[in-house]
């Protein structure tokens, strides 16, 4: 499993302000637990979040292992012009993922 | 006891009051917990789903598609669902073409099985689906896969009223009705007394549902992963020190039949989230 789901609007008015929603699949394992047979589990985390519109950064995050499983990140932005919002997570043991939505700004 | 009574009563007067006064909580001790449990069922127009006793926060996160985790399990449910697998090398859409086939499916599950003479709940019917027709081992209870499967299937009775009219499910309806009755675990409560008696109340600072099954397989913040509704009915096993059926087990195939009868005519709700 290794999805996402992404929330922006396919269109927008110039200048206005708009709510952006991703949600990505991971387990988020603390690396503070044992396992039944009290093997402590490896820390297993996405540590960190950028979105980037037409290349440019504009939100990023940094995630810790107090952030629960399938971690929600949620923002807001101004609609500039139109193009593509990528949005990046990385994490432990090489994690990488990557999603796009396009906008079109009128 | 009444061989402890009978040699007190030859004892002084005061150790026979003394014994008496024991014997008498015994006696009421004993009462208390072998009467049968007298609760009534919720009035059809008094139940509601355990989402209107939600925050705010947790019912938009089941409301918004991209903000509902258990939609993650529904998405990998439908590559699953295309996905060819078995000896026959068959997907289930090979057979299930239309793009909602399994609409209203879930809605009226478990449903009746005639050659096995039982109910069968959804996550049984896919291993039957798959180990049948697919010729493809069954997946395990509760695995990734299964419950992503079953999300997909369940999805697309959202909305849709949940249905419980089959007559041949009536005798299972009863036995059902029997466990959730029936007083068990060191605790010595029958699923009756919070669902029934006392929902509303908290418990632990949290509201006791009514226990509608209308949201499974749901996303519980608690878990952080989505479950099934025999998880579940383990957790409330287990919270009543209560010995847990292992998977697949007929007594919570019963007790699914049961709660979807009582259910009847509500809306479903999956993928829910829950606290």
């Amino acid at each position: 499993m290794a999805s996402a789901l992404i929330n922006v609007p396919p269109k927008a008015k110039r200048g206005e302000i708009i709510a952006i929603k991703t949600l990505i699949s991971h387990p988020m394992e603390t690396g503070f637990r044992h396992s039944e047979t009290g093997v402590p589990i490896p820390r297993d985390i996405v540590t960190r979040f950028v979105a980037t519109y037409n290349g440019e950064e504009i939100f990023s995050a940094q995630l810790f292992p107090a952030i629960a499983a399938n971690p929600f990140i949620t923002f807001y932005t101004i609609a500039t012009v139109s193009g593509t919002i990528e949005f990046k997570w990385i994490g432990d043991n090489g994690f990488a993922a990557t999603e796009q939505a396009n906008i079109l700004v009128e | 006891m009444s061989h402890g009574a009978f040699k007190g009563s030859r004892r002084s007067p005061g150790r026979v009051f003394c014994l008496s006064l024991s014997t008498t909580t015994l006696l009421v001790a004993l009462l208390v917990t072998t009467i049968p449990v007298l609760t009534r069922d919720i009035p059809l127009d008094k139940r509601k789903s355990s989402y209107e006793q939600m925050s705010a926060d947790t019912r938009a996160m089941q409301d918004e598609d991209t903000a509902n985790p258990g939609m993650l399990w529904v998405v990998d449910g439908q590559a699953a669902w295309r996905a060819k697998v078995g000896a026959a090398e068959r997907s289930c859409a090979d057979c299930h073409d239309a793009p909602n086939a399994m609409k209203g499916v879930a809605a009226r599950y478990p449903a009746f099985d005639g050659q096995r003479g039982a109910p069968v709940d959804l996550e049984t019917r896919i291993n039957i689906c798959r180990t049948e027709h697919q010729q493809a081992p069954p997946l395990a209870f509760e695995s990734t896969e299964l419950l992503a499967l079953t999300a997909y299937i369940a999805r697309q009775s959202r909305g849709m009223s949940v249905e419980s009219a089959d007559a041949r499910l009536e005798p299972f309806i009863a036995v059902g009705r029997a466990i959730f009755e029936r007083r068990q675990g060191q605790l010595n409560l029958a699923c009756a007394h919070c669902h029934n008696d006392n929902w509303g109340q908290k418990l632990a600072g949290i509201p006791v549902p009514q226990g509608h099954p209308t949201g499974y397989p749901l996303y519980r913040l608690e878990w952080q992963t989505l479950g099934s509704l025999q998880r579940r009915l383990r957790n409330c096993l287990i919270g009543m020190r209560a010995e847990i059926y292992p998977y697949e087990a007929p007594e919570y195939v019963a007790l699914e039949t049961f709660l979807m009868w009582r259910a009847r005519g509500m809306p479903m709700e999956t993928p829910g989230v829950r606290p």
